[in-house]
This record gives C-alpha cells, sequence and structure tokens, in this order.
C-alpha cells in the first residue's frame, strides 16, 4: 500500500515516474484521438491498424541488422510500424471499396494476414544472432524496463500533436461521423477525413508500441470513448472526458502495476479503463444503468399516478391501493377516495390534454407521433407552443368542470 | 392498362419538354448527365435546367434515380458523364451556394450532438478550422430552428424528437447554410399534415426571398399547389416544363406507365380539366 502512495505522488524511483507520466500523456492522447474512430464506428479497423505495425517492426529490425546498425532503434522501429500499418489500412480500404468483399471480411483478412506476417517476422529475428536480445517481443504487449527519457518525450510530443489534430478537426470529423453524404455536399473531402482519423489512430498506436504494445493499444482508443459517451451528449465535450479517462487510466494503472511487483503495465492500464467504463455504465446521469432503473420506479409511479388522476376525471373510484397511497401522499384525494379541491382541478387540466391529443392524432396522422400518445408524455413535450395553440384552437374554448 | 409499357426506354415525347441544351445561367444546369451503380445506368444523359426563383418537382417512380440524380449533381457520388453548372459556374465554385436536405437522413440517432448541433453543421463550412462559433452563429442557427418552429427542442439530443421534426431539422441545418439553391431530396416523406405545411410555407418564403428550390415529390395530389416547375424521369427525362404544361396525364403515363392506378391517372385527368 506504501509503495502505492509513494508511486501515485512519483516518489517510487525515475523509471516508475517516467512510466506514470509517460502512460499518463498517452492514455490521454490515445483517448482524445480515440473519440472519433469510435463514433465513426471504425474500431474494429483501428484494431486491424494496430495489429499490421508487427510485420513494419520486423521487417525494420532484420533492415537495420543487415545494414549494419543496431536493429534496435526506435525511430526505425517505428517508421517501419507505421509503414506497414499504413499498408494494412489502405488495402482495407481498397478492398471495401473496389471489390464486392465487406469491410468486416477485408478487416479479418488484413489483420490475420499481417500479425501473422509479423509473428513470422519475429520468430526469425529470433533466430538471427543480432536478434536474442533484441526483446521485440515487448511490443506485443508493452513493457516498461527499458523506458527511456527520449521513449517519454516521443509520447509527449506526439500525444500532444494528435490531441492537437482532433482539436482542429473536430468539426469536420464530427459531421463525417454523423452524416459524410452532407459532409460531401459541403465540399468536406470525407476519404481524406477518414484517412485522417485512422492517422490518429495510428500515430498514437506507433508511440503506445512500447509501454502497452499493439495488441492492448486499441482498448486505450475506444474504451475511453464509450465510457465518456455516457457523461455527455456533445461530440466536443467527448474529446476531452475521454482524454482525461483514458488519462487517468494510463496514470492510475501504471502507478498499480509500479506498486506490485511483477504486475504488466498495458494490460493494468485497460482494466483500469474498464473499470471506469462499467463505473461509467452504472452510475453516469442520464444514461446509466442505476439511473435507468430508478427512472423505471419513478415511471411507474408517475403511471399510476396518472391512471388515478384519469380515474378522478372520469368520475370512477380508484382501485389499486397503490394508486390511492400517491394520490393520498399529494394530497390530492382524501384516504376514503373523495377528490380534494387540488385533485380536481389537476384531473381537469389531465381531461382536457386526453381532449386536445383526440384533436392531434386526427390532424397529424404520422407514425412518429402516434407512439408518443402514450398516456403519459406530457403533449407540451410533443408539440410545441404553437402547435398546442392550434390544437386548442380547433378545439374551441375550455369546457367548463362538469358539475354533478 | 397495358404492362408492356416500360419507361425506362421511352424517350423524350417531343412535347412539352424543355430546350435540349438547357441555359448555362439556370440556378442548376445538367446536361447528358448519366450514373449507374452497376452495368445498368440509374441515371441516363438526363438534361434538365431549373431556373432561378422558383420551385420546381422531380417527378417519377420508385428507383427512377432521383435521389441518385440531385446526388450526382452534388457531387457526392461520381458521375460517368455529364456536366452540372450552378449559377452558370462549376459545381466546385459554387458549392457554398448550395444547401442539401436528405432523403429521411440515414444517420446514427444516437449520435452525441444536440438539435442546435446539427443546425450549426450548416455553417461550419464558413468558420473553417480555426473559426470559433459565436454568439452571432448560435443565433442564426436558432432562427433558422424557429423559422421551422423548432427553437423550443435546440437542446434535444437529436434521437429524442420525432420523425417529422427530424425532417424539419435538416431543413433548418440547411438554411443555415443561407444557400440560394436548396435541393430537398422527399422532404414530405413519413412527415405528418403540419410539418408537411410548415415545410411548403417555409419554401415559398424562400422564393418571394429569389432562391431557387428543386425537391423531389412523390405526391401527384400537391404537385399544382406547391410547384412551379416539373421534371418527370424515369432513368432517362420524360418531360420538363411549366406544371402548367408539363403536369399531364400523358406525360404521367409515361413515366409511370402500368405502375400508375387506372383510378389515380383518371383523378389527376379531371384535376386537369378543373384547371
Ligand atoms: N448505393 C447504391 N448502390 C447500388 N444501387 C443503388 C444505390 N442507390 C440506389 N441504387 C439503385 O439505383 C436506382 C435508382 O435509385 P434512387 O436514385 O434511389 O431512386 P429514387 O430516389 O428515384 O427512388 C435503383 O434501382 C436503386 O436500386
Ligand atoms: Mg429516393
Amino acid at each position: 500500500m506504501s509503495l502505492f502512495v509513494e508511486a501515485f505522488f512519483l516518489q517510487a524511483g525515475y523509471n516508475a515516474t517516467l512510466v506514470a507520466i509517460g502512460a499518463g500523456v498517452l492514455g490521454f492522447a490515445a483517448g482524445a484521438s480515440g473519440t472519433f474512430p469510435f463514433l465513426r464506428k471504425r474500431a474494429l479497423i483501428s484494431d486491424a491498424v494496430a495489429h499490421a505495425t508487427l510485420p513494419g517492426i520486423g521487417l525494420a529490425f532484420i533492415l537495420m541488422v543487415t545494414f549494419g546498425g543496431d536493429g534496435r532503434s526506435l525511430l526505425g522501429l517505428i517508421a517501419g510500424s507505421a509503414l506497414t500499418a499504413w499498408t494494412g489500412l489502405l488495402l482495407i480500404e481498397w478492398i471495401s471499396r473496389r471489390t464486392r468483399l465487406t469491410e468486416d471480411a477485408a478487416i479479418g483478412a488484413i489483420l490475420g494476414t499481417f500479425f501473422g506476417a509479423g509473428i513470422v517476422f519475429l520468430t526469425v529475428i529470433q533466430g538471427m544472432s543480432a536478434g536474442r536480445q533484441a526483446g521485440l517481443e515487448g511490443f506485443l504487449l508493452g513493457s516498461t524496463a527499458g523506458m527511456l527519457f527520449q521513449d517519454a518525450l516521443l509520447i509527449a510530443v506526439g500525444g500532444s500533436l494528435a490531441v492537437l489534430v482532433t482539436w482542429l478537426m473536430r468539426r469536420p470529423m464530427t459531421i463525417v461521423a454523423f452524416d459524410s453524404d452532407y459532409a460531401m455536399t459541403l465540399g468536406y473531402d470525407v476519404r481524406r477525413i477518414d484517412l485522417l482519423m485512422m492517422g490518429l489512430v495510428l500515430s498514437v498506436t506507433v508511440i503506445g508500441l512500447k509501454l502497452v504494445g499493439l495488441i492492448l493499444i486499441v482498448a486505450m482508443l475506444i474504451i475511453p470513448a464509450v465510457a465518456a459517451r455516457f457523461w455527455t451528449d456533445r461530440s466536443t465535450k467527448m474529446i476531452w472526458i475521454a482524454g482525461c479517462i483514458g488519462g487517468a487510466s494510463g496514470y492510475l494503472g501504471a502507478v498499480l502495476s509500479a506498486s506490485a511487483p511483477a504486475m504488466p503495465t498495458g494490460p493494468i492500464i485497460v482494466l483500469v479503463a474498464a473499470g471506469i467504463f462499467v463505473f461509467s455504465l452504472l452510475f453516469a446521469p442520464d444514461r446509466g444503468v442505476l439511473v435507468t432503473l430508478f427512472r423505471h420506479r419513478g415511471f411507474q409511479a408517475r403511471v399510476h399516478r396518472r391512471q388515478g388522476l384519469l380515474a378522478l376525471a372520469a368520475h370512477h373510484p380508484i382501485r389499486e391501493a397503490y394508486t390511492l397511497r400517491l394520490l393520498t401522499r399529494e394530497g390530492l384525494v382524501r384516504p376514503d377516495g373523495v377528490p380534494t379541491d387540488a385533485g380536481r382541478a389537476q384531473a381537469a387540466k389531465i381531461a382536457r390534454d386526453e381532449r386536445r391529443w383526440d384533436v392531434a392524432r386526427e390532424i397529424y396522422q404520422d407514425t412518429g407521433l402516434t407512439g408518443r400518445y402514450d398516456g403519459l408524455t406530457p403533449i407540451e413535450d410533443v408539440f410545441t407552443a404553437d402547435e398546442i395553440a392550434e390544437l386548442d384552437h380547433q378545439l374551441g374554448p375550455p369546457v367548463t368542470a362538469r358539475t354533478e | 392498362m397495358s404492362p408492356t409499357i416500360k419507361p425506362a426506354i421511352v424517350s423524350d415525347l417531343g412535347h412539352a419538354v424543355g430546350p435540349a441544351r438547357a441555359p448555362r445561367d439556370a440556378a442548376l444546369a445538367i446536361h447528358g448527365l448519366t450514373v449507374s451503380y452497376s452495368e445498368k445506368p440509374a441515371v441516363f444523359s438526363v438534361d434538365a435546367a431549373f431556373s432561378t426563383g422558383e420551385i420546381s418537382a422531380i417527378v417519377g417512380p420508385n428507383g427512377a434515380g432521383k435521389s441518385t440524380l440531385l446526388k450526382a449533381a452534388l457531387g457526392v457520388i461520381p458521375r460517368l458523364s455529364g456536366e452540372v453548372y450552378v449559377f452558370g459556374d462549376t459545381l466546385r465554385n459554387a458549392r457554398a451556394r448550395i444547401g442539401y436536405v436528405p432523403q429521411s437522413a440515414s444517420v446514427d440517432w444516437d449520435f452525441p450532438t444536440t438539435v442546435l448541433d446539427v443546425v450549426q453543421m450548416g455553417l461550419y463550412r464558413k468558420l473553417g478550422l480555426l473559426g470559433r462559433l459565436s454568439g452571432q452563429g448560435r443565433a442564426q442557427a436558432l432562427e433558422c430552428l424557429d423559422r421551422v418552429g423548432l427553437a423550443d427542442f435546440a437542446n434535444r439530443q437529436i434521437g429524442q424528437i420525432s420523425g417529422g421534426q427530424r425532417q424539419r431539422v435538416f431543413l433548418a441545418r440547411a438554411l443555415a447554410q443561407d444557400a440560394d439553391l436548396l435541393l430537398l431530396d422527399e422532404p414530405f416523406a413519413g412527415v405528418d399534415a403540419a410539418t408537411e405545411r410548415a415545410i411548403i410555407g417555409v419554401l415559398k418564403l424562400l422564393r418571394k426571398d429569389g432562391k431557387t428550390v428543386v425537391a423531389v415529390h412523390h405526391d401527384l395530389a400537391t404537385i399544382r399547389d406547391y410547384f412551379d416547375r416539373i421534371l418527370l424521369v424515369n432513368v432517362r427525362r420524360i418531360a420538363e416544363g411549366p406544371v402548367a404544361t408539363t403536369f399531364t396525364t400523358e406525360n404521367l403515363q409515361a413515366t409511370f406507365g402500368g405502375r400508375l392506378a387506372t383510378t389515380h391517372l383518371s383523378e389527376l385527368a379531371i384535376m386537369d380539366d378543373g384547371h
């Protein structure tokens, strides 16, 4: 536990500090850049792109060693991985646009082929004399052991750029993700904007290769966005919320894995992100599961209340005990079931709304509307004030409450 | 009713059609436009000209290529051949002057965006990448929402409104563009009578401001009330011209062939006589 506190306040040594900061920044960049690929439903392609980095890593290593260099040069490996990932992306795009294959088939084929080729290269490298200590397997699931200052710098610079581009391009990307045909009529080059989104995925993947690894990076891109969706109905806000969720997961995950021996950093980060997702799923206002549950209970009460008032309006007795209890608690009926003045007023308003609905259903024979005549939805939620005035106009002046 | 009429191969009837080469200064001029998704043309060598300041209808049976025609004119789908001029200029140059309302847009209704956000999309092009959405832009978008009677719904998530209201939001988005030429794909499909009245009211106001409106329309009964000109298509252009002279039983027969019920035709014929 004290180890956790030390690590949390960056007191657990130079390497742990670098890793925690690097993971936090990477998480933020991944969360923010993953927002639009998620909204454009590109999670699977993002995964394929990430997997397609592997053959590039292998090839770059082999080439660098062949030409007498150190095969582990980070820039060389990044260049190689970006190259094959980009090739994989263009191939998927070409296959789904130019052949009869669907996009998911193209994704499956490319992901499998490229990853398979990558594993073959890694095996070949294992057999090379220079390859034994290469540690390229670390790129699969990430590792923190050899984290250097330059690695953290790469994450900081590359990550900031990815966030900056996401922010600058938020409007084109929102339009393309929401309504790509319309984007085209405005003159946006939809294909390029799609490629840009994938370019962001690619950048985050290559800078995160060393720390998180290529197998799990897609989780860092997508899970924060999925979680963020629970907290807002605005795409621009989602960028920052997803960024913060990703950043918190990265930092906490790194700290957690530093405070226990032999805990894998990448997977822990992803699990923390998943934890935040589950929390959002349960507790988010509006869209969360618990709120939905409470809302259902409240909904049930509203149904009973409404039915009770309709019964009052029709001068029927209230039969259900629960309904009677609800109305009594509100002071709308006396315990013996006789309506109070307040109750009578409410019942009159409800009776009028019912008549408005009758008129509305006659003049708006719209499928979208008939579904909303559910007995409960307030008429003010369905129609604008002007529309209601029109209904009242057709209905004539309010009928005075019936008296016995 | 002869079932053998194949409208797809009926050529121009030779009467009540516009000039073979449409004038270049029309709001939207289309020359020899051909589009196809496969080996079979969806639109074949269509000429059409929509004059400035008028409300025009594009009419034809399902699958006649009406949506395809609009989308190709907008550059959303590539054309195999043909030319498109907007106010005498190329599409690329005149892009900012065109607004588009898609056919009951197939968008993700759970998308994190509000009604007002969607309308503001019509302003994005003018803003550029770095521009900020000022209070003025917001006010402009709100005013467009108000024109279609939806100002009260500005902050709803886009999925939380009814079908007819969604259609009006997309109209408001096109209004926000402040376009001179508005292309609408079946704006009245699946909307209630009140929405239809609201939309046609907005379109007629646009005409008063000198704007040009072109709408794909499927309800033959309202053509005479709503439109000045009509283009009848079924893959090829069947006829084009003012509604008064072009919207005839004969042209409709050529456009719809056996697909238009006899009763429907005779009803329209009665309307013919009435006018
Ligand atoms: N995306 C598409 N891919 C393939 N065929 C299409 C596509 N969209 C439309 N079509 C075909 O093109 C023809 C014209 O369609 P469309 O323009 O939608 O007709 P309309 O709008 O007049 O009903 C139809 O035969 C339709 O099946
Ligand atoms: Mg259509």
